[in-house]
């Protein structure tokens, strides 16, 4: 494995959203992950399209949401988990022992199941991380600001409240919100660990939207329980049984004429 | 669908009405009832003796003079030093015992592997540390800090007499807030585990250090719950006296303390000394009731203090953060 800093790496991307794009942003490859003596995820090999939303889905405890850690080492926060096999992310293991992990959280931002902004204002959310980056001028964070929340579609909903508390905001805006502190750091990747399972129909909508305009510009990995959201949105899809990478392939293919007998019986409600 | 028909109830079922008197319940609800209305009882026993037979003899005056040479005369004593000793002596020690507490509750939260027997051995003790009787804690600080480090200080600075190697409200503060360590640490490390584990991974997602995530997100939202453990903290500390007898309080002094190295007077100190050495009890019973009442409110003030410290800090957390 080439020892080379993650940071000097540029990706090249196809200009649309082209499903028969074969360049590969996130390769997984023999991915084994054990929470101390249990096996939760068993030799996965899973390449990952940039600018493309790839949805993963499966029963509880399938594994999904493990595997959607391993890519910004949030796993990492975990006693005795144990990991073999290997993630390239534009061709680097992230595991090698000289990859920085800060600078690897700054590429592959994360949004997570239950919105989580901080007890801050909305402005000083967003400014979190550019703050960690060590942004001072305050024009320059106005101006990051202002495009990150316009980008998560929230803008005109919060441009008179941007100095009072986040946690005033409704649900979907909060969720809304973590979207927009996480794209305002610019990563290549974004996680989304069930970004719509605690919302409504309407705030589901706009999310599911906003992740359909975010793909332009960012590589989309999505864990989702919802079979029409995976199907609605996402390029890609994976099935994981069992800690297993069951199938991976085209979304309408995976929803129209799976090859595996348990992916049928899933997408067509038969078990999970 | 066809459904069996509705049997007949049984005979016992007929009625829901109890058929005896429930002792038990009735015995624990008058037991646990009269439990508690005793010990508010016996608060408003205390407070109301104490109020009533102090107020009469407590005045300006009383507060804010210095006695002269006899301080069991109740037309010339007063508290002020004893005041100025006693607050001087939680203050030092607030300075000392919340840096120290929230720094290892931290560490014991943050850094250190839960499951270790190490950091189980330092829970425990911190737990046993809490467990330990004042007056061990007073010779302790006499032992440690006077005989140990203030000697040694002496001889390390070249002082020409003992100046650090003698009782001092520097000692008996630094001797209390060794006791109400346990207090801020336990407080601390409560309110950095309620911090929802959400907000820590958000920070970390973006980017972040632990330690970043740590000054930025989580300290922030604790130091309520840090306040918390101080006004525990000065609560317990404020009526102690076996922690201070051997390392700074004095049984008079003429003048107010005016460095750390200086020994001071203190109200709980001076309660115990005119209960125990007035040569007229009788002469002696106003003043006393009187320095009672003082303390008492010495300590709620001080308490009161804290609060309000603590509401501001909710408030503004809650309005911006």
């Amino acid at each position: 494995m080439p020892a080379a800093p993650l940071k000097n790496v540029t990706v090249s991307a196809p200009d649309g959203p082209d499903d028969s794009a074969k360049e590969t942003l996130i390769e997984v490859r023999d991915l084994s992950l054990y929470y101390g003596a249990t096996r939760a995820l068993t030799q996965i090999t899973l390449p990952i399209c940039p600018r493309l939303v790839t949805a993963f889905i499966g029963p509880s405890g399938c594994g999904k949401s493990t595997l959607l850690r391993c890519f910004n080492r949030m796993n990492d926060l975990i006693d005795n988990v144990r990991i073999e096999g290997a993630v390239r992310i534009s061709g680097y293991d992230i595991y090698s022992r000289d990859v920085d992990v800060i600078e690897l959280r700054k590429r592959v931002g994360m949004v997570f199941q239950k919105s989580n902004p901080f007890p801050k204002s909305v402005y000083e959310n967003i400014a979190y991380g550019l703050r960690l980056q060590g942004h001072r001028n305050r024009a320059d964070l106005d101006q990051i600001v202002e495009q990150s929340l316009r980008s998560a579609a929230l803008w005109d909903e919060v441009k008179d409240r941007l100095h009072s508390s986040a946690l005033g905001l409704s649900g979907g805006q909060q969720q809304r919100l973590c979207i927009a502190r996480a794209i305002a750091i610019k990563p290549e990747i974004i996680l989304m660990d069930e970004p719509a399972s605690a919302l409504d129909p309407i705030a589901t909508a706009r999310i599911e939207d906003l992740i359909l305009d975010l793909k332009k510009q960012f590589t989309i990995v999505i864990v989702t329980h919802n079979m029409q959201q995976a199907a609605r949105i996402s390029d890609y899809t994976a099935f994981f049984y069992l800690g297993q990478l069951v199938e991976h392939d085209r979304t309408r293919k995976i929803f129209t004429n799976p090859t595996q007998k348990q992916t049928e019986d899933y997408v067509t409600g038969r078990f999970g | 669908m066809n459904r069996p028909p509705n049997p007949a109830p049984p005979d016992s079922a007929k009625s829901f009405r109890s058929e005896r008197f429930d002792f038990a319940s009735f015995f624990f609800t008058g037991l646990t009832g009269f439990a508690t209305l005793l010990i508010v009882a016996i608060l408003a026993v205390i407070l109301l003796n104490i109020v009533v037979q102090g107020w009469e003899s407590l005045s300006w005056r009383f507060i804010s003079t210095i006695p002269k040479d006899n301080f069991f005369d109740p037309a010339s004593t007063g508290v002020l030093p004893m005041i100025v000793g006693t607050t001087g002596r939680v203050f030092v020690m607030t300075i000392f015992v919340l840096p120290v507490g929230v720094i290892t509750a931290i560490y014991l939260t943050e850094y250190a592997p839960s499951t270790s027997p190490l950091t189980r051995f330092i829970r425990a003790a911190v737990n046993n540390l809490a467990g330990v009787p004042s007056i061990v804690f007073g010779l302790f600080g006499l032992g440690f800090f006077i005989n140990f480090v203030g000697r040694n200080l002496d001889a390390l600075l070249d002082s020409p007499g003992p100046t650090w190697g003698q009782p001092a409200i520097l000692w008996a503060s630094l001797t209390l807030a060794v006791m109400t360590l346990p207090v801020v640490i336990v407080a601390t490390e409560e309110s950095l585990r309620a911090i929802p584990p959400g907000l820590r991974e958000a920070s970390l997602a973006l980017g972040a250090t632990k330690l970043q995530t740590i000054l930025r997100v989580v300290l922030p939202q604790a130091l309520p719950g840090i306040m918390t453990g101080g006004i525990l903290a000065v609560s317990r500390a404020a009526g102690e006296v076996a922690p201070i007898l051997f390392t700074g309080v004095a049984y008079y002094m003429a003048n107010l303390p005016s460095k750390l190295t200086d020994q001071f007077m203190d109200l709980g100190y001076h309660v115990y000394v005119l209960s125990t050495q007035s040569p007229n009890i009788e002469q002696t019973r106003p003043i006393l009731y009187a320095t009672v009442l003082v303390l008492l409110m010495l300590t709620f003030a001080l308490n009161f203090t804290a609060i309000l410290i603590r509401a501001r800090m909710r408030k503004k957390l809650r309005a911006l953060g």
